[in-house]
């Protein structure tokens, strides 16, 4: 509760004008720095990093294929002399590589998945926001029905009928996610349109495009990139969940989830096998949610005393 | 006055719900019906006349609508039609036989994570920024980030395989076989409810009302209890909807990993096995308990909230 | 003995920017049955003065100096002996009754705890104590409006509550921090006569917090005008508006329209923003702003007192008055 002192609280022009004197890069600048300054995003974000070049790189370095099978090491623990560090399977296939393909497909199921649900998203909430009225209040009560689904049942019903080929996996989750994506983008829209600011930064004879393109644009990525990063782990696990019930990808393809549900089998005999797939997992979506609350409150610093 | 407001509100909501309960039934009987493949392709070649004799019987030999209607109809009167895959059984009968497990197994493990969820998020908030509160949040998070499909073979591992202290899975209704599954499905309700609470109490406590509250010379404790309490604790009670959800969601897979004989076990079984009669039943019922359940919250946040009335007018 | 006595008094708030200088080492006393306006624009520091003397500042605000009250200095307290005072001896009222009080709780409620707190008072007893504060201030048919919720009440008629709570224990000095400010003009003045007519009725002490110079003249006894965090110029009403000395408060005067003085001399606004807290100017912080300033602004300004506590702060001679000490503040501040 500092005391603010320029513009005075009293007077909604000046601070229209204040608002509207800012470039709008200092959003970006100043949301940014408040990112590098949140240690637990920062690190999430370089493990992250090195998970992406694990994952896409490693498979080609190792000396396994990831469906070889390895008769002289059945269900082998970690170990440097065989040459498994992971261990391997029942059927002796090399646990590290297994891992590192599952996380490709797990990561690319997170990426594709979110960005289809983006793709709705933003669609659906742009157009009822920008029109309003009678479409908009039609729209959101769509939405407001679909919310109140039981919607991993959906999903699942959508895999049963169509079968389980990846994309439809990409599709099936992607078009039961994008209504948190419509709903975000609507409201923006149409708290944008009707923004004091916007409307003084007009009278002002501000460029009609210099408000869209310093105001309303960062703003609405802000929100948009946020909710992104908060999809990701979110769709990852969904994509997991349907894999380990045995629904989601199927062999030879693997992802985390899968590895877990084969590991949770054998459990008892190997833990290796659900350890190692359990952790890249866990640690995947402990890393995506750190960073998506970290950009959270860099854009929006609420509670910043 | 207060509770006109609530029975109108009440009855507003209730008027809702119709149109949702018909796009989820609609939306799942014609996703059944348009799916490649009939419910007895895995029977190979039936003669064609058991196989009309079969469609007859199920009644796959109408048009479409008709079949649509024909399964309102049914929905409406409370009948789920019989199993395709447990021949004897009708789906009514499987949900009467799993609901009352699940039931248990969720409504334990929401109370659990209310209560707890609740305690743990009002004491990091009141700790603001200490080593205290930065290490549940971490805690929270990580709740909130493995999977229940991870932590219940870890538990299973550690707790029963390798400590011995209480049974893998199975069911008995005894509280031995609840406490595992109870606590896995409450864990990641657990660390939501604890973020959450710990924000509004945040924010509550940095109001005007509470400066009044501590400007009359109460002791803080008195301030936290009746004055900052119910309204930091009604976002924790509008969550109580999507968390029934994410209950009825997790005990899918908690009930297949520990062995117990719940709907979502059905439920699971009857998707592999391609048991439409069974998936779209156990879908539909899902839904008016999620739905039910969202009303009832609703309701108890109206009632917990003397504005209600005075929002809605505005 | 003055029943408070402020001296030295500062205030810095801790943020991501550096410190806000909230309050620069403010003096004051405040006599039994006195009523003391201070006055300022918004961020004068006007309301963190009085925050800090009720130990209410934000987690990140700090205070020092000495606010002796009856003898006793509140700063040393510890917050149990404080909460023994607040509420029971000085009862404090906000300025925006739409949001300070408890709306999920009903009137009744947030009174009777202060009564069965600081009193001891049975439920009973403290419903009928509320009750008859109620009637007090005015609350049209107390023993039903008692029962509502905050929401059911109209601006004015909260902070009527919000009055009539501060009253319930019978406080020796009430902090009213802008009471009417939010409220519509017709309220505004409704609230103005009530406190007024507190002042007249009770022996109690009154500090009246307000922007609008207008709004106290007729309910004070002394005015202190605040700028910046710090006393510019201090005296009885009359010697505020009819004797101002410093430049500021010549220009508040002028903002301010007055049914005493017929002028055809359009309102003025003072020109600019106040400083900014984070890094104020080393000289005087006024001088961006004054009309009057002069190459010597840029020095601290001298203090210049007189009798009965008249009192100035700037480079212009004060009539009647002495330097008794240039005081430096800001960024080598004391």
């Amino acid at each position: 509760m500092s005391e603010r002192t320029t513009p005075s609280v009293e007077d909604p022009f000046a601070q229209a004008l204040a608002a509207a004197d800012v470039p709008g890069r200092s959003l970006w600048t100043d949301a940014s720095h408040r990112l590098l300054k949140n240690r637990a995003a920062v690190v999430s974000g370089i493990i992250m990093a090195v998970m992406v070049l694990l994952v896409v790189f490693g498979p080609m370095l190792l000396p396994w294929e990831p469906d070889f099978t390895d008769w002289d090491h059945t269900s082998s623990p970690p170990s440097l002399e065989t040459g498994h560090w992971f261990g391997t399977d029942a059927v002796g296939r090399d646990l590290l590589v297994r891992t590192l393909e599952g996380g490709r497909i797990s990561l690319l199921v997170g990426l594709v998945a979110t960005l289809v649900s983006l793709a709705i998203g933003v669609t659906y909430g742009a157009v009822a926001g920008y029109y309003g009225g009678l479409t908009d209040r039609v729209m959101m009560r769509v939405v407001d029905i679909i919310y109140a689904l039981p919607f991993m049942f959906f999903v699942i019903l959508l895999m049963v009928v169509f079968g389980r080929h990846i994309l439809l996996i990409f599709v099936a989750i992607g078009a039961v996610n994008w209504l948190d994506m419509a709903r975000i983008v609507r409201g923006q829209t149409l708290s944008l349109k009707n923004m004091e600011f916007v409307e003084a930064a007009r009278a002002c004879g501000v460029d009609h495009n210099a408000i869209i393109r310093r105001h309303i644009i960062p703003n609405l990525l802000g929100v948009v990139m946020v909710y992104v990063t908060l999809t990701i782990p979110q769709v990852i696990l969904v994509e997991s969940f349907l894999s380990f019930l045995g629904l989601g990808v199927q062999e030879p393809m693997s992802s985390w989830g899968a590895l877990v549900n084969d590991g949770a089998q054998d459990m008892e005999s190997a833990p290796w096998t659900l350890v190692f797939p359990a952790v890249f997992l866990t640690v995947t979506l402990y890393c995506f949610n750190y960073i998506g609350d970290g950009m959270r409150d860099a854009l929006d610093p609420k509670d910043r005393l | 006055m207060k509770q006109e407001g609530i029975l109108r509100h009440a009855a507003t909501r209730l008027l809702g719900l119709i149109p949702t309960l018909l796009v989820l039934i609609t939306i799942a009987f014609f996703l059944i019906r348009v799916a490649p493949g009939g419910p007895f392709d895995s029977e190979k070649a039936l003669p064609p006349e058991i196989r009309a004799n079969l469609d007859a019987k199920y009644h796959l030999d109408e048009p479409l609508l008709q079949q649509y209607f024909r399964y309102l109809g049914q929905i409406i009167s409370g009948d789920f039609g019989p199993s395709f895959q447990y021949k004897d059984w009708s789906v009514n009968e499987l949900i009467a036989q799993g609901f009352p497990v699940s039931a248990t197994l969720g409504g334990l493990a929401m109370l659990l994570a209310f209560v707890i969820g609740s305690l743990v998020g009002i004491a990091a908030a009141l700790r603001q920024n200490s080593a205290a509160d930065y290490s549940i949040m971490g805690v929270a998070m990580l709740g909130i980030s493995i999977p229940n499909f991870v932590v219940a073979p870890l538990l299973i591992l550690g707790v029963a395989v390798y400590a011995g202290w209480l049974p893998a899975g199975g069911w008995d209704w005894s509280w031995q076989r609840m406490v595992l599954p109870v606590v896995t499905l409450a864990l990641p309700v657990i660390a939501y409810i604890a973020r959450l609470m710990r924000g509004s109490m945040i924010e509550v406590l940095h109001s005007n009302f509470i400066r009044t509250a501590r400007a009359k010379g109460l002791p803080e404790r008195v301030v936290i209890r009746r004055h900052a309490l119910k309204p930091a604790i009604l976002p924790v009670i509008s969550y109580m909807g999507p968390a029934t959800a994410a209950l009825i969601t997790g005990s899918v897979v908690i009930e297949r990993i520990y062995s117990i004989p719940g709907l979502g076990s059905y439920f699971v079984q009857g998707a592999l096995n391609r048991d439409y009669t069974l998936v779209m039943g156990v879908v539909v019922f899902y839904g008016v308990v999620i739905i039910v359940l969202n009303f009832i919250v609703d309701l108890l946040y109206a009632w917990l909230n003397p504005r209600i009335r005075y929002d809605e007018t505005q | 003995m003055a029943l408070l006595e402020v001296s030295g008094l500062e205030v810095r708030f801790d943020t991501p920017e550096g410190v806000v200088k909230a309050v620069n080492g403010m003096d004051f006393e405040v006599g039994e049955g006195e009523t003391l306006a201070i006055v300022g624009e918004s961020g004068a520091g006007k309301s963190q003065l009085v925050m800090a003397i009720m130990g209410l500042l934000a987690e990140n605000g700090s205070a020092s100096g000495v606010a002796l009250f009856d003898g006793e200095d509140l700063m040393q307290m510890k917050p149990r002996e404080l909460r023994g005072i607040r509420g029971r001896r000085i009862a404090m009222i906000f300025q925006d009754p739409m949001t300070s009080l408890n709306p999920y709780l009903t009137i009744e409620k947030q009174m009777i705890e202060v009564a069965m707190h600081h009193q001891g008072l049975a439920r009973d007893e403290a419903r009928a104590h509320a009750v008859e504060m109620l009637r007090a201030v005015r609350i049209p048919d107390p023993e039903e409006r008692i029962r509502q919720y905050p929401h059911e009440y109209s601006g004015g008629m909260r902070q009527r509550v919000m009055i009539a709570i501060g009253l319930l224990c019978e406080p020796e000095l009430l902090i009213a921090d802008e009471p009417s400010t939010a409220l519509d003009v017709t309220v505004q003045a409704q609230i103005t006569e009530l406190v007024g007519r507190l002042r007249e009725q009770t022996r109690m002490s009154i500090i009246l917090i307000t922007h609008d110079l207008a709004a106290v003249a007729e309910v004070s006894d002394r005015i202190i005008v605040m700028y910046a965090g710090q006393m510019v110029e201090t005296g009885t009403v009359d010697d505020i508006f009819y004797r101002p000395q410093h430049p500021y408060t010549r220009g508040l005067l002028a903002s301010v329209p007055r049914l005493d003085r017929v002028s055809d001399d359009e309102l003025q606004a003072i020109p600019g923003n106040p400083p900014n807290l984070l890094e104020l100017p080393s000289g005087c912080p006024f001088r961006d702003r004054c009309s009057e300033a002069t190459e010597g602004c840029r020095q601290p300004p001298p203090l210049w007192q007189g009798e009965g506590g008249r009192a100035s702060r700037c480079v212009l001679p004060m009539d009647g008055g002495q330097i008794v000490a240039a005081e430096a503040v800001g960024e080598d501040g004391a």
